[in-house]
């Protein structure tokens, strides 16, 4: 039992972990991209504005760091779990 | 040298080098045809991933569909990256851990249903044909236009190339042939977006390029772009000028439609550990934002450089301080011999309308609003715009030339545009042939098939499959301009939810997958059709296409993203009614959401 309740543990602080990714992916994107734009309009980005950025670059280089951020972080849980291989 | 034998010699090189690759590479096992053998290393993985994602479409009508859309257009830029962080973290190290060779495979084990994994097919194969048409007409434009053969002999060489490699070497042999088209199709889509960049704006890097000063008017390059864009009565570059909602539905849809296609999927099976498959994944999106970040200063430089070419004025200062590009300047000035290259292909054209020798440039619907715009046309006595045909596609095409680019760079865009198309064929075709002989012919028809007759059939099916591609690219169908739409909203409303609830829920049972699967693909292709005609046979539409008609505006391209809703919906409110999924799929579940255990040997 012990080893489904570690994997449950597991589990846990993966979906955490996603949850916190995903709220950080929807607001560089929907958020400061689309919605929020008209918002951020005042602060200005070469020529535009930082909405403008976000929707054409800046939520990909987020998106990037996001990706080995949460690859290194769950290289740190699988080896804490004992899970890893 | 002539620039059709440097064209020749760029483009015959990188086939040797892809021939050669396939021969070092050939596939001996059904995990060497399916999978690599699982040992592709994370970082390589990145680079086919990133060659097999990034097709014709990335690589050629991107940069001009931004353009000529701006920042309405930025949902491609997001949408098309966005996705790759949900395949990280929601669907390649699970999938990666189960450790088989098909996503049907997938959705038939995790459902315990037979039906579920024909769905899953079906599905594939309307994706993935659609998506192969548009690469195989791609080929034949790019050889018709460069190596002056017709559309259709570029099409069967391109044919011919692509099964020597995948049929002999199925997915090693692609992996690395995806790997040396990834960096043929880099160079050349860097090499000339620097040049521009240096030339507008004093920076080599495109990316600081795009938001720094454009050196000939002091101003900011985006500023200025939008001041001659709006002074010709074009919507301003980097407004937004649509609908919130619609942005938001496309963005999305377009995320998890990249994060459900079949063919970018199960390259994630080729590496070694679950670690790699997420560490893969971010490999893949640095290989792919360094063509990303670029595509948006090549369409709003190549923008400005046609507007400017257009109107000399625009360059350093007014738009209308002198007077539109003359007709005889056109035909004559060797600057502009591209023009008349472009012409020739039909993908640009002008017309001297109101007959003063002078081609005017401009919005016929902006001049209504637009004062300064409405005098110019007034005193000029312009009878209309006068560049009449503006072809999204020309903007990287023709870009080397309209930068006067040394031959060498031509000939490597050339080059580069192939490499974009095959390695997305290639993908494709791997992911239908493993369909129809892992799922249908070894699944379903025939299970006790050995192993042999299996790596048989996946070649003949790999065989079989590239000639009806072929055949296919010479005729195109209605669907096969529809791939955002069709391709997108089907992986969006069908494979993505069905594989994520396969993952993260354990109460997901057969009964719910089916019901939520034949719903949102239901929905979808309904919405579709109804706007773009019954099986995209035009005049059976039974709404107008524009955005009054459109259900809260929303374009049928979005529609994914509803239609992934009503999967979930549908199957959460399904598996609530009927009973549990059996025992041993929930262990099942419970072992892909660990590492542990993935570099051991799969029974097969």
């Amino acid at each position: 039992m012990s080893d489904r309740q570690s994997s449950n543990a597991y589990w846990q602080a993966n979906l955490k972990l996603i949850w916190l990714c995903m709220i950080i992916w929807a607001v560089v994107s929907y958020g400061f991209g689309i919605i929020l734009r008209p918002v951020l309009a005042g602060i200005s980005v070469g020529g535009t504005d930082l909405g403008f950025w976000f929707a054409q670059q800046g939520s990909i280089l987020v998106f990037i760091v996001l990706i080995f951020f949460y690859a290194w972080r769950m290289n740190k849980l699988d080896a804490e779990h004992g899970v890893d291989e | 040298m002539s620039q059709f034998t440097l064209n020749l010699i760029v483009i015959g090189a990188s086939f040797a080098l892809y021939i050669g690759i396939a021969i070092w590479t050939r596939a001996g096992s059904t995990a060497e045809f399916y999978a690599a053998n699982r040992g592709v290393s994370p970082v390589m993985n990145g680079m086919a991933t990133a060659a097999d994602w990034m097709s014709a479409a990335s690589f050629i009508s991107m940069a001009g569909i931004l353009a000529f859309g701006g920042y309405d257009t930025s949902a491609y830029l997001m949408g098309w990256t966005g996705g790759y962080v949900l395949l990280a973290m929601l669907l390649a190290p699970y999938l990666r851990k189960f450790g088989k060779f098909t996503v049907p495979e997938f959705i038939g084990d995790r459902f315990y249903s037979q039906t579920a994994r024909i769905i899953g097919v079906i599905c594939l194969l309307i994706i993935s044909i659609t998506y192969v048409i548009g690469q195989m007409t791609g080929v034949g434009v790019t050889f018709s236009r460069y190596l002056e053969v017709s559309s259709s002999t570029g099409l069967w060489i391109g044919a011919a190339l692509v099964f020597v490699y995948a049929v002999l070497g199925g997915m090693k042999g692609i992996t690395y042939t995806q790997v040396a088209q990834y960096v043929v199709l880099i160079i050349a889509y860097t090499i000339p977006a620097m040049f521009i960049a240096l030339q507008l704006t004093g920076h080599v890097l495109p990316q600081t390029g795009l938001f720094g000063t454009h050196d000939a008017s002091g101003l900011k390059f985006l500023a200025k772009l939008d001041q001659v864009v709006t002074d010709l009565g074009f919507r301003s570059y980097t407004g937004h000028h649509g609908s919130m909602l619609d942005m938001v539905l496309f963005t999305m849809a377009l995320m998890i439609g990249t994060a459900g296609l079949p063919h970018v999927i199960i390259r994630f099976f080729t590496v070694p550990k679950v670690a790699d498959a997420r560490k893969s994944a971010g490999w893949a999106l640095v290989f792919i934002a360094l063509l990303y970040t670029v595509a948006p200063a090549v369409g709003s430089m190549s923008r400005f450089n046609l507007t400017a070419t257009m109107w000399p004025g625009a360059e350093t200062g007014e738009t209308f301080s002198q007077p539109a590009v003359s007709l005889s300047d056109i035909e004559t000035r060797e600057d502009l011999h591209w023009m008349r290259n472009w012409q020739l292909t039909g993908l640009l054209n002008w017309e001297d309308k109101n007959g003063d020798g002078l081609i005017q440039y401009y919005s016929e619907a902006g001049a209504a609003t637009n004062e300064p715009l409405a005098a110019v046309i007034a005193e000029q006595g312009l009878q209309g715009n006068e560049l009449t045909t503006v072809n999204n596609d020309i903007m990287v095409l023709a870009n080397p030339e309209i930068a006067n680019l040394p031959a060498w760079v031509i000939a490597i865009v050339a080059a580069g545009g192939l490499a974009a198309a095959l390695s997305t064929a290639a993908g494709l075709l791997l992911a239908i042939s493993g369909a129809v002989s892992h799922d249908l012919i070894k699944g379903a028809i025939n299970p006790g098939i050995s192993e042999k007759g299996e790596l048989l059939a996946a070649r003949i099916s790999m065989g079989v499959s590239i000639l009806v591609a072929t055949i296919l690219g010479l005729n195109p169908p209605g669907f096969a301009a529809q791939t955002v739409a069709l391709a997108f909203g089907l992986a969006a409303s069908s494979i993505f939810p069905v594989l994520m609830m396969g993952i993260f829920s354990t109460r997901m049972n057969k009964e719910g997958a089916i019901a939520g699967m034949l719903a949102g693909v239901i929905a979808t292709l309904v919405y579709i059709f109804t706007y773009k005609g019954w099986f995209f046979i035009s005049g059976t539409n039974m709404l107008p296409d524009t955005a009054d008609a459109w259900l809260l505006g929303i374009s049928p391209a979005s529609f994914g993203t509803v239609g992934a809703l009503i999967n979930f919906v549908v199957a959460y409110l399904v598996a609530q009614a009927t009973k549990e999924p059996p025992a041993e799929v929930r262990e099942l579940v419970e072992s892909i959401r660990v590492p542990r255990g993935a570099g051991a040997a799969q029974a097969h």
